[in-house]
């Protein structure tokens, strides 16, 4: 069981700077995932952990201990690499067993077969065997111990690089985008299994992702990188529902946020896209503003009214239980998509025009430049002009 | 709608008439024009591989089988003759063993050298290119040139090795005279030519390790230079080293020039090979028959063990 400190990480790789000053404090037996797009600095921040490459500047503590300096196999950490790493010409034993067998045995005991008979050499290695096979147990691989890398499947050999990371019990457990090489069904089971081994074993995980579903369903909290910084880091919901900054209500959430410019009319109005919204700001009249809207949080509304939006329907998306509508909007160059539940928009044609509701309470206003404006304590949802909701 | 099953009905109406005798007319002339385009395809390389090599090695198992001497205007068939004298002859026999211990002393000294090599310019970031080129230019170089510059280095008197062995306070050796020292001088000659070829070969193959593998053997603790070599690098080129143990091999086994311009073979037959062998008994003493039936042992050994090698190293260094 371990806490992972992270303090004011950089790394450069000649004139680009790739992280720009990480902190991170990760408690005992966290899921913590790491979320960015491609090249964010996110699998660099892991290797960092891990040992695999040194920082520029700033210091990592493992269990109150700085590791800075220290050779991977020092760190008491496990990584399960995107690839799997699987060495190809051994078994899935001898795979599983390498952890160990390097831990525990000498250089002597290791030779291939004057290593049983070295002193010590076969008792430690049939303890090997039984804890390797107990693991392979536990994670349904048992009967492939003897197969090489190469005769499994993608899920299996996810299993085995798993199983090799858990076999030695480390105190953190690094993920580095484990699932993305399988195919889309069994990336749902997988993630499932993953969710299920950290509640069992219980160490702390850093978990390295850009699939935004991987981190909301897996993290007790997630952090959000872009270009080498943390933008927020928080638990799944406060992410998605409460976040500090445009780009990371932008990269979560599918599909994405509808981003509209605004301006204050007056305290408690917004003008945005030819109608007027009523939100409270704490910002003075005439000052831009950007709203964003999830797409469920409008709702069909029967006439053009005080708080809502009127736009023509582009095209319309059939979810099942739910419709994506892709609505033009006057002054906006992007369409606004809404989420409207199936069985309460039941005629809506291209070309029609429509009047969404919005939901005040779940408008995110930002500033220009992206940050959050958060409203004053005590102007909660219920402070805010209603809007009249027809169904 | 009712287009639709208006045009299908037509067709099946179409077909039971005149169908099926059409289609299997057409099938068949599908199947020549493929059979056609196949030997198309196939003939120029099929040609060229008539040509120049089934009909020579078919001319010399014949010649091998009669009593023709280079330049002859007549020749009478002799049956196996020919191999009956090879098999007993005492200087095929010394032959054949200078060039196994040849081989035997040529493949490891080039495998492990230019392994050796590949990985130190690998581990080092100055100046690859340059210790790259340098390795590979004795294999860029005509043989006949270098070896006319080794003879010059080897002399006995004025060559730069015995001067600085003689500076050294060490013993020298009259190199290439020396029946002991000749055929192995050879092979350090031989591992000195191929060890550029053997070292861009490991180089090509090292590059083509993942990193992942390097980084997990870091994580699983196999972290120190020789753990890493045992657990990644070694296995990671095995089919890279048994490409590079065949060629070599086969290189070794056809080595002739520098025997040819160093040695011609001797003291006596100290450093005698198959193919020097074949050389003089053919254009030297103009035995062509009695030359061409080394040459088809020669042939038999050379595929022979490309064979077994194949064979034995496939089984354990493809892992896919």
């Amino acid at each position: 069981m371990a806490s992972v400190q992270i303090d004011g990480i950089r790394k450069n790789y000649g004139p680009t700077a790739v992280l720009r000053g990480v902190s991170l404090s990760i408690a005992d037996g966290e899921f913590l995932t790491l979320l960015g797009p491609s090249g964010c600095g996110k699998s660099t921040l892991l290797r960092i952990l891990a040992g695999l490459d040194v920082q520029d500047a700033g210091s990592i503590s493992i269990s109150e201990r700085a590791v800075d300096g220290l050779r991977p196999k020092l760190r008491d950490v496990a990584m399960v690499f995107q690839s799997y790493a699987l060495y190809p010409h051994m078994t899935v034993a001898s795979n599983m067993a390498l952890p160990l067998r390097m831990r525990r045995l000498s250089a002597m005991q290791r030779l291939p077969v004057l290593g049983r008979l070295m002193p010590g050499g076969a008792r430690i290695s049939a303890e090997i065997d039984a804890e390797v096979t107990r693991t392979a147990g536990l994670l349904g691989i048992g009967h492939l111990l003897e197969r090489k890398p190469g005769q499994l499947s993608g899920g299996q050999r996810q299993r085995v690089a798993v199983g090799r990371a858990m076999v030695r019990h480390p105190a953190v457990f690094l993920m580095d985008e484990p699932l993305s090489n399988l195919d889309a069904k069994l990336r749902v089971q997988m993630r499932a299994g993953i969710k299920e081994l950290h509640q069992r074993i219980g160490a702390t995980f850093v978990y390295v992702t850009h699939d935004q579903a991987e981190a909301m369903t897996l993290s007790d909290r997630v952090a959000v990188m872009l270009d080498g910084e943390l933008l927020q880091v928080a638990p799944p919901q406060d992410i998605y529902a409460d976040p500090d900054d445009r780009r990371v209500a932008e990269f979560i959430g599918s599909p994405r946020i509808n981003i509209l410019d605004g301006v204050v009319r007056e305290r408690g109005l917004i003008d945005v896209a030819g109608s007027t919204l009523g939100i409270e700001a704490d910002a003075l009249s005439g000052v831009p503003l950007t709203l964003g809207v999830r797409p469920e949080a409008f709702q069909l509304a029967e006439h053009r009214g005080p708080d809502t939006l009127t736009g023509s329907v582009r095209l319309i998306e059939h979810m099942g239980s739910d419709l994506f509508v892709h609505l033009d909007l006057p002054g906006i160059d992007h369409p606004l998509i809404a989420r409207l539940l199936a069985e309460r928009a039941p005629r809506i044609a291209p070309g029609q025009t429509l009047h969404l509701g919005v939901r005040a309470d779940r408008v995110l206003l930002f500033t220009r430049d992206g940050r959050r404006l958060r409203r004053e304590a005590g102007q909660g949802p219920g402070s805010v002009a209603p809007f009249r909701e027809i169904a | 709608m009712g287009k639709a099953v208006a045009l299908s009905g037509a067709a099946d109406g179409a077909c039971p008439a005149g169908g099926e005798p059409t289609s299997s007319l057409a099938a068949r002339r599908r199947a020549v024009a493929e059979v056609l385009a196949g030997w198309t395809l196939v003939g120029p390389a099929a040609f060229l591989l008539i040509i120049l090599f089934f009909l020579p090695a078919t001319g010399v198992f014949v010649i091998a089988l009669t009593d023709w001497q280079f330049g002859a205007r007549s020749l009478s068939f002799v049956g196996l003759t020919n191999f009956r004298e090879v098999f007993a002859d005492a200087g095929f026999r010394t032959s054949l063993l200078n060039t196994v211990f040849y081989v035997l002393m040529v493949v490891p000294g080039t495998v492990v050298l230019g392994l050796l090599v590949a990985l130190l310019v690998e581990s080092g970031r100055s100046c690859r290119s340059f210790y790259r080129a340098v390795h590979f230019l004795p294999f860029m170089a005509t043989i006949t040139a270098t070896a006319i510059a080794w003879d010059a280095l080897l002399h006995p008197a004025i060559g730069l090795v015995n001067q600085i062995l003689a500076a050294l306070g060490l013993p020298v050796a009259n190199w290439l005279r020396d029946e002991n020292t000749a055929l192995t001088v050879l092979a350090v000659i031989g591992v000195w030519q191929n060890l550029g070829y053997a070292m861009v070969l490991f180089l090509a193959g090292l590059k083509s390790i993942p990193q992942d593998l390097y980084d997990a053997a870091d994580i699983d603790g196999a972290d120190r230079a020789l753990d890493r070599l045992r657990t990644v690098t070694l296995p990671m080129l095995g089919p890279v080293s048994m490409f590079v143990v065949i060629v070599v091999a086969l290189r070794a086994f056809e080595t002739f020039d520098t025997v040819k311009v160093l040695t011609q073979g001797g003291p006596g037959h100290a450093s005698e090979v198959l193919l020097y062998t074949l050389y003089r008994e053919s254009f030297e003493y103009l035995h062509t028959g009695y030359g061409a039936a080394v040459a088809v042992v020669f042939l038999a050994i050379v595929v022979t063990l490309t064979l077994v090698q194949a064979r034995a190293m496939d089984r354990t260094v493809h892992y896919q």
